[in-house]
């Protein structure tokens, strides 16, 4: 089949250094990966192409890069997904973390998130003569964080990492999650503080991104929503985030839909009055152009409330 | 040029299992330790293995005598039974320290670790993790290395061992791939534990960075290889680039089938089918497909009758896998495989502690250079390797070396390296990137060495093709001098890694070739058309093979060290 590959070459030793497009032609086999295309280029056309790969499987979590512009790994994006009838393929490098050369990023920005949650298992008290009995049930649902393989493919597509680069990221906070659900670790209620601070478990906007592009099936926001809910029932002192949630299931609970200035005001705090003034040119804006929501004793509940009600009174006596 | 000199009582190239394992044993001992890796050490190869790893737990009624027997047996009496004895009584001891470490072992209902039977084997003794184990092994040791803030080097490639005055090992240059500079590790002890070489064989299981590095390194500085004819293929690879099917799949309850949908094995291993050995199943399958019977030139495995849930269940990877590079649906279609290689038994002669020269002078070595995991030969494997006894190999072996290297290092004292120790490697990083163009490429060579590797150095071999080998690979070291790359810069230069690893590759399918054409007999995963039968008068001893720049290697051999089980007649 015939495929272009548009690759984004920056090679940082070139006498004035800037990233490039460049096209190679290629026959490749629909059922042939992206990889593929990559080594063939290396093989036969042009062996300065830069890239980290080994496993060819999608098990080393080497060759992370963008494809059409999103995360993924080469070796596991075939032809026929991304470029169904031929033609045009971009690949670039992964976003979010300093490229190195070519397609190769600067992955320390990744690890250092990753040591930031003191990623080793840290129980209590001397270990037992054999091994610590635990529920299967336990071991087999961490096995789907600990199949993630250290891609980076959602630090590069996470939205919130791209404005701020202090957030600890998807693969961090799904590996801290790893240690909270872990039966064995003792160290829960430190860890959960500590992911409680700003740039931690909170400020993810549950964009979904990562979800949908961890080619491990990780699934980080979910285990972000995991620690979250985790924090709140070992009841971590509460911040804006868990606030937040907490107001809003409030606010649902007695109304049935969503009152956004009550939830405001009520997840800064009444006596946050520095917070709150910093809000007051928004809410004029909103009003003068009529985009304020009627709020306080104006929003009514709305008709359904009483089946809303019950739904609550399920869902808590279920958990 | 001058570079920089870093200096460490034990220094240790590789982090994989084997390497990470040892770092920790050697950082428990209290000496400073850092380790040397080609890629981060998530990346190492170790992350593939899928299966498990095998122990006895001799206090749930497991006997670890079983368990050496059977790996004894397994080798076809190749290996060295006090090794083995090693490897199966400490094996519990070692799956327990990980699991305190973190790895998140699958259990059985009472929360105890849970086993799954693999080949070569009567009893479920393998202990394992859905089916990634390596992976979560690797992951769990890496945040330990973590914990204990061992200095790692990622992204750094070892282009040579150096010596010191007296001749003995005294640490590695390396390049910082990030920068292209070169800097010098001085250390008291060495370790290798660089991995499999895989690549020297188009085409194989092996990730694309196991390109037998570390062998090629000790052997050149002087450690000898051993047994490096014993190559394993494994039952079930998948066509085009030889990905690798489990044999967790066979030992979940998978069969193979021939043409004829015949479970072929009844006729080659009726007692233990699909289970018996590597080198037996690879053999009888590679006999059904020049027969006649295979499906274009594979056989068929065939999941379907262990049922939907329980294959996403246990077999989750290679359901992905089948799905992903093959188009099939395991739980709907079988699935074509064939033998493929996958694992070098040899390696760098190394003793029960790891240690790559023979205090008691019995063979030569380099004495100050250690080696553990898939690049040593302890000669636990012998003539073939049970599966799911490499990652407990990497472990035990691994540990053992770290703490004798860090007592070996306690003796002695730091070496005096000159600045000028990389001198050479340096000379030749630059000369390669200058190379013209002669048209020859990495990439063409290596494929010409691997289709020929595994053409005539198999499943089956011969004289005839073994000597075809031969001169094919000597005339690949010829053009090997006219290979240039076209990145002439310094920065994540891969291409003069990859012409690196293409001599380290060509020296050892040289003495794969040299040891496959000594030993005048079959044995294990050395099958000989022209000498059908095992000679336990003649062979019952290792090839041993020192380098020698400018000629075949030197010779010489050793004992099999028998402890209490007498070669007997193999049957499955
Ligand atoms: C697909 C597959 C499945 C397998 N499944 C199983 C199984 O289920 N059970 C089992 O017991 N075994 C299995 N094996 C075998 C087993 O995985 C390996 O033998 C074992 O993991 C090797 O570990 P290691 O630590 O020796 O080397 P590796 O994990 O290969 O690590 C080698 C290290 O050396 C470094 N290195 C290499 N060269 C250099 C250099 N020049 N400079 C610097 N660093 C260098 C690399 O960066 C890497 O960190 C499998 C193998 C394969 C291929
Ligand atoms: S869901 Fe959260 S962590 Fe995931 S990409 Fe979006 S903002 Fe980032
Ligand atoms: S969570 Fe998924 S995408 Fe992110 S690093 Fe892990 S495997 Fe890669
Ligand atoms: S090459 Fe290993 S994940 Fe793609």
């Amino acid at each position: 089949m015939h495929t272009i590959l548009r690759v984004r070459r920056f090679n940082p030793e070139s006498p004035n250094p800037a990233p490039y497009d460049q096209e190679y032609v290629l026959d490749l086999e629909p059922s042939e990966t992206v990889l593929d295309g990559l080594l063939k280029i290396r093989e036969t056309v042009d062996d300065s192409l830069t890239l980290r790969c080994s496993c060819r499987g999608a098990i080393c979590g080497s060759c992370g890069m963008r494809i059409n512009g999103h995360a993924m790994l080469a070796c596991k994006t075939k032809i026929v997904t991304v470029a169904p009838h031929g033609g045009l393929i971009r690949v670039e490098p992964m976003s979010n973390m300093p490229v190195i050369k070519d397609l190769v990023t600067d992955m320390e920005p990744f690890w250092q998130k990753i040591r930031q949650v003191e990623p080793w298992l840290q129980p209590e008290g001397p270990p037992p003569e054999t091994e610590y009995v635990v529920p299967q049930a336990a071991m087999q649902h961490l096995t789907g964080v600990m199949a993630c393989i250290m891609c980076g493919v959602c630090v590069s597509d996470c939205t919130v990492w791209e404005v701020d680069s202090t957030f600890l990221g998807p693969a961090a906070l799904a590996k801290a999650y790893r240690f909270v659900a872990d039966p064995r670790d003792a160290a829960t209620m430190r860890r959960l503080l500590a992911l409680n601070q700003p740039t931690g478990m909170w400020d993810c906007t549950r964009c979904m991104e990562c979800v949908e592009v961890c080619p491990k099936h990780v699934a980080p926001m979910d285990r972000i929503m995991a620690l979250r809910a985790k924090g709140m029932s070992a009841r971590v002192p509460s911040t804006c985030g868990s606030r937040h949630a907490e107001v809003f299931t409030d606010i649902i609970r007695q109304k049935g839909r969503l009152d956004e200035p009550l939830l405001a005001v009520k997840t800064l705090g009444l006596r946050n009055w520095g917070r709150l003034l910093s809000m007051l040119p928004l809410a004029i804006q909103s009003f003068i152009h009529r985009k304020l929501p009627p709020s306080g004793p104006l929003h009514r509940a709305i008709p359904g409330i009483r089946s809303i009600r019950r739904i609550f009174a399920r869902v808590e006596k279920r958990s | 040029m001058a570079t920089e000199i870093k200096t460490y009582d034990v220094v240790i190239i590789g982090a994989g299992l084997a390497g990470l394992r040892a770092a920790l044993a050697a950082h428990e001992e209290g000496v400073s330790v850092a380790v040397l890796t080609k890629v981060y050490p998530v990346r190492s190869h170790s992350n593939a293995a899928q299966g498990g790893i095998n122990a006895a737990l001799t206090d749930r009624g497991d006997s670890w005598e079983e368990h050496a027997f059977e790996t004894v047996k397994g080798g076809d009496y190749l290996s060295d039974q006090d090794a083995v004895e090693i490897l199966a009584q400490e094996a519990g001891r070692d799956i327990i320290a990980l699991e305190h470490m973190g790895v998140i072992f699958s259990r059985n209902e009472e929360g105890r670790l849970g086993t799954r039977r693999f080949g070569g084997q009567q009893r479920a003794r393998t202990f394992f993790v859905s089916d990634f184990t390596g992976q979560a092994m690797l992951h769990v040791l890496y945040e330990q290395i973590l914990r204990a803030k061992i200095p790692v080097y990622d992204e750094w490639f070892v282009t040579s061992l150096v010596h010191d005055e007296d001749g003995a090992c005294a640490g590695a240059v390396a390049m910082d791939i990030k920068t292209g500079r070169l800097g010098t590790f001085a250390a008291k002890a060495t370790i290798m534990a660089t991995g499999g070489l895989g690549r020297v064989y188009e085409p194989s299981t092996n990730a694309l960075i196991c390109t037998g590095d570390g062998m090629a390194l000790a052997y050149r500085a002087g450690a000898p290889l051993m047994d490096m004819e014993m190559v394993q293929y494994h039952p079930t690879t998948l066509k085009g680039k030889g990905l690798l099917i489990t044999e967790a799949a066979r030992g979940e309850g998978a069969y193979l089938l021939n043409s004829e949908g015949e479970r072929f094995m009844a006729r080659y291993a009726p007692t233990m089918m699909e289970l018996a050995s590597r080198d037996v199943v690879s053999r009888a399958e590679q006999t059904e497909i020049l027969e006649g019977r295979g499906v274009n030139g594979c056989v068929l495995l065939d999941c379907r009758h262990l049922g939907k849930a329980f294959i996403l269940d246990r077999l989750r990877q290679i359901y992905e896998e089948a799905k992903t590079f093959a188009n099939i649906d395991l739980t709907e279609e079988p699935i074509p495989v064939r033998p493929g290689m996958h694992y070098q038994m040899g390696g760098i002669k190394a003793d029960v502690d790891g240690r790559c020269w023979d205090p008691e002078g019995q063979w030569k070595g380099l004495v100050g250079l250690f080696a553990a995991g898939e690049t040593a030969c302890v000669s636990l494997h012998g003539g073939n390797r049970l599966g799911a006894n490499s990652l407990l190999d990497t472990i035990v072996f691994g540990r053992r070396a770290g703490q004798c290297a860090a007592e070996f290092a306690r003796t002695r004292l730091a070496p005096r390296l000159s600045p000028a120790m990389a001198e050479q490697d340096h000379r030749l990083i630059q000369s390669i990137i200058a190379r013209e163009g002669t048209g020859e490429t990495v990439a063409g060579l290596r494929y010409t060495m691997g289709t020929t590797m595994n053409r005539y150095l198999s499943v089956f071999r011969d004289e005839e093709g073994i000597e075809t080998a031969r001169r094919v690979i000597h005339e690949l070291k010829e053009r090997w001098n006219g290979v240039a790359i076209k990145d002439k810069g310094r920065i994540f230069n891969t291409g003069v890694i990859a012409v690196l690893e293409l001599s380290m590759m060509l020296d050892c399918a040289e003495a794969i070739i040299h040891s496959a054409s000594i030993r005048k007999e079959s044995r294990g995963a050395h099958f000989r058309t022209d000498y059908l039968e095992r000679d336990d008068e003649g062979w019952l001893k290792h090839i041993l093979l020192y380098y020698r720049p400018d000629g075949p290697p030197e010779v010489a051999y050793l004992p099999v060290r028998i402890t209490r089980w007498q070669p007997q007649a193999r049957v499955y």
